[in-house]
């Protein structure tokens, strides 16, 4: 049992990746009741526009000063497209049945997936992307990669200023009456079309982090990345309990971390060793996953289920 | 009532597009049906099946460029007189169901003679039932698992082949797993190996078979695992392995993981190579998993292409043309593949007065005609066994040196 603390490591890394994209379904779920399954493939963009940066910057510039500029290439080509979604392909469902919108979202996931495919140069197959300099650093028996600690640091900073924004910020307000009751809030004032650009954006916003990070962390992209990562991290998301923002990034840690242990240690356990293994990984998850929906239907942070019609 | 315009204009389009792609894959059937009698040339279509975009891409390209330049030196040496080749290639994308789709489509096409593909053991599954059925002739350039010509209790002695039509112009992973077993444990000293595969139909059982003889070899296996396709995070297996002590890691499966797999495990200081079979012998393992994969080896069948006397014009008309793909793995032998459909083609007609017989007639006689092929191709002798599998048993371990594939080991292999 002495590889724990790395297992348990290496979950929380993971599981950092999936609460930062999490956090773009449960914001846009809480105010619109809208699973945009989309969000995966704008994280993938996300990367392919820091990417993007990258390759356009002259050669041998440092990569500690194209970081900041590869982060706002990617979060401009995320919250674009985040937004373009937004507008063009769900605001016009928006009195639609629920269905409507979630077949436009698969459909755009598609369209998103086989556009960068298409017209990102070389991206049918992997494309590189720089790394982080230096490590693996050792902290007890723990190694950690620079990605790594790029990808809790970027986890840790958007949080609390996720956090602080809806709380304190009027926008912020704003966005807890809109999803609390729509048509009040309307009455109130509130512009809730703006509202929802804005939790689209946001969203958008952290699934660029989560693509600048994973592209960092791995060393390469590819066109296909958003589906599974987006299907772990609305996972995450109903784990943590759906529209509540600390219970996507709760959500996703819990996920990530069982997720490694269980594809580490499963295996040791007498007469379970056919079904341990990374490739059982996902089977735990989703065994988590329906063991929580069981005992508290509302995810581990529980969504306000009184507040909705 | 705006949204619902809306659903119904959607309707209305998806449906048009349905309809356009229907009529699309049919408008070649009305052209050069097989038994024309004047003096214009007959049109022969030899169909392709290989992932072209995605996944295993720039291999599945590398095969159909391969059949493609085959095809242009027929009809250019006039190989066979009084008709003209062409290829009709389709993508399989890497999964069996498009793989059996496309083999549909092609038995259905009644210009097509004889496919070449796929790339995938697991597609070749799916797709050789159709073939069969139709009498049709496949040679895939790079299917390995042993089942498919042998059956399913090859391991046992009992070798039945399931099917006629069905021949390969690459050797089995019986021979390239007990290859890189011999290669790993004799020649690098390597004592505990850990085995990961990706449950895929050709990397199982080319980890099971590397596992099988590395341990009948006196080699201990420090621990096993398996892979999901499309994985990125790799870091739970990583930890396992540096926990396991082994000092080396055998990959069954394709590049598009054990890229990811040789870099995060480098970068987590565990410096022992990675072995795996043709599935990762790419240019593309290189370019992507780049410093990290320096010293990684795989084995891959026959020698190198690059070697072959014979495959000096064929890599000079693949640079000129361009061609996208990667033909280092299987260019030569889709070629060859081709080229053994080609002969066929000639053989049938010779004994048919010099005419093509109806397409039905055409298809079965060449499945007799390419069993008893025997000539030397651009990248070895080629001629099939009673199981369809091919005589030319030479394999070749690789190993990165340098940023590139250096062939450090060629040899047969009888098990």
């Amino acid at each position: 049992m002495h590889t724990l603390p790395q297992q348990l490591a290496n979950g929380l890394f993971i599981g950092s990746m999936y609460g930062l994209i999490a956090i773009g379904y449960t914001m846009v779920y809480g105010i619109v009741q809208l699973i945009n399954f989309a969000h995966g493939e704008i994280y993938m963009t996300g990367a392919f526009g820091a990417l993007a940066v990258w390759t356009n910057l002259p050669d041998g510039t440092s990569i500690w000063l194209a970081l900041p500029l590869m982060l706002l290439g990617g979060a401009i080509v995320s919250v674009l497209i985040a937004i373009a979604a937004e507008r063009f392909a769900y605001r016009p469902l928006r009195g639609a049945p629920r269905l409507a919108p979630l077949i436009t979202a698969i459909g755009l996931s598609l369209a998103l997936q086989q556009a960068i495919f298409l017209w990102y140069p070389g991206a049918d197959n992997a494309k590189s992307f720089p790394q982080l300099p230096g490590g693996p650093y050792h902290v007890g028996s723990i190694s950690i990669q620079s990605g790594d600690i790029f990808l809790v640091c970027a986890a840790v900073v958007c949080m609390i200023g996720l956090a602080a924004f809806v709380r304190t910020s009027r926008t912020g307000r704003a966005m807890q009456a809109t999803a609390q009751d729509p048509d009040t809030a309307q009455l109130m004032g509130i512009d809730t079309n703006r509202i929802i650009v804005i939790a689209f954006a946001i969203g958008g916003f952290f699934a660029a982090v989560a693509g600048l990070a994973s592209g960092l962390k791995y060393g390469q992209v590819k066109y296909d990345i958003g589906f599974q990562a987006g299907l772990k991290a609305f996972t995450a998301a109903v784990l943590g309990g759906i529209g509540n923002i600390y219970g996507a990034m709760l959500g996703g840690l819990v996920l990530g971390i069982a997720e490694s242990c269980a594809s580490a240690y499963v295996s040791n356990i007498p007469g379970m060793q056919q079904l341990g293994g990374g490739s059982w990984a996902n089977v735990w998850a989703f065994v988590l996953l329906i063991v929580v929906l069981l005992v508290r239907p509302q995810g581990l942070l529980g969504e306000r289920v009184a507040d909705r019609a | 009532m705006r949204h619902r315009s809306l659903l119904v204009l959607t309707a209305v389009l998806t449906t048009g597009a349905l309809t356009l792609t229907a009529c699309g894959s049919r408008d070649d059937d009305k052209k050069g049906s097989g038994d024309s009698t004047g003096s214009a040339k007959t049109t022969v279509v030899i169909g392709v099946d290989a992932p072209l975009t995605g996944q295993n891409s720039a291999t599945g390209l590398g095969i159909q460029y391969g059949v493609q330049i085959a095809v242009d030196d027929a009809n250019k040496n006039n190989l066979v007189p009084g008709v003209t080749f062409k290829v009709k290639a389709l993508d399989d994308k890497a999964l069996p169901a498009t793989g059996q789709q496309n083999a549909t489509a092609l038995v259905a096409d009644n210009t097509v003679i004889a496919a070449v593909g796929p790339l995938n053991s697991g597609v070749a599954q799916s797709m050789q039932q159709v073939f069969n059925t139709a009498n049709m002739v496949e040679i895939s350039p790079s299917n390995t698992n042993p089942t498919l010509t042998q059956g399913k209790d090859w391991n046992a002695g009992k070798k039945v082949r399931p099917f006629k039509t069905y021949f390969r112009t690459a050797t089995t992973d019986a021979l390239q797993g007990g290859f890189a077993a011999d290669y790993a444990y004799n020649t690098l000293k390597k004592k505990s190996a850990f085995v990961v595969d990706d449950k895929q139909t050709y990397g199982a059982g080319l980890a099971g078979i590397f596992k099988d003889k590395f341990g009948k070899l006196g080699g201990k296996i420090a621990g096993t695992d398996h892979v999901n396709t499309g994985d990125t995070d790799y870091s739970t297996l990583v930890t396992k392995i540096k926990n396991s002590k082994a000092d080396i890691l055998y990959y069954g499966g394709q590049y598009d993981e054990s890229e990811l797999i040789t870099k995060q495990l480098k970068a987590a200081g565990v410096n022992i190579p990675l072995m795996g079979g043709d599935g990762m012998f790419s240019d593309t393992y290189i370019k992507t998993a780049g410093k990290a994969s320096e010293g990684d080896l795989a084995t891959s069948v026959g020698v190198p292409v690059t070697t072959l006397a014979g495959a000096k014009d064929f890599i000079a008309t693949y640079k000129a043309k361009k061609y996208p793909g990667d033909y280092g793995t299987y260019g030569g032998y889709s070629y060859d593949a081709a080229t053994a459909i080609i002969k066929g083609v000639k053989t049938v007609m010779d004994a048919n007065g010099g005419k093509l017989p109806a397409m039905n007639d055409a298809r079965a006689k060449l499945v007799d005609a390419v069993q008893k092929a025997d000539f030397d191709g651009i990248a070895g002798h080629v001629s099939f066994d009673e199981f369809g599998d091919t005589t030319n048993k030479q394999l070749t371990v690789y190993q990165v040196k340098n940023g590139a594939w250096a062939a450090v080991k060629s040899g047969t292999y009888n098990g």
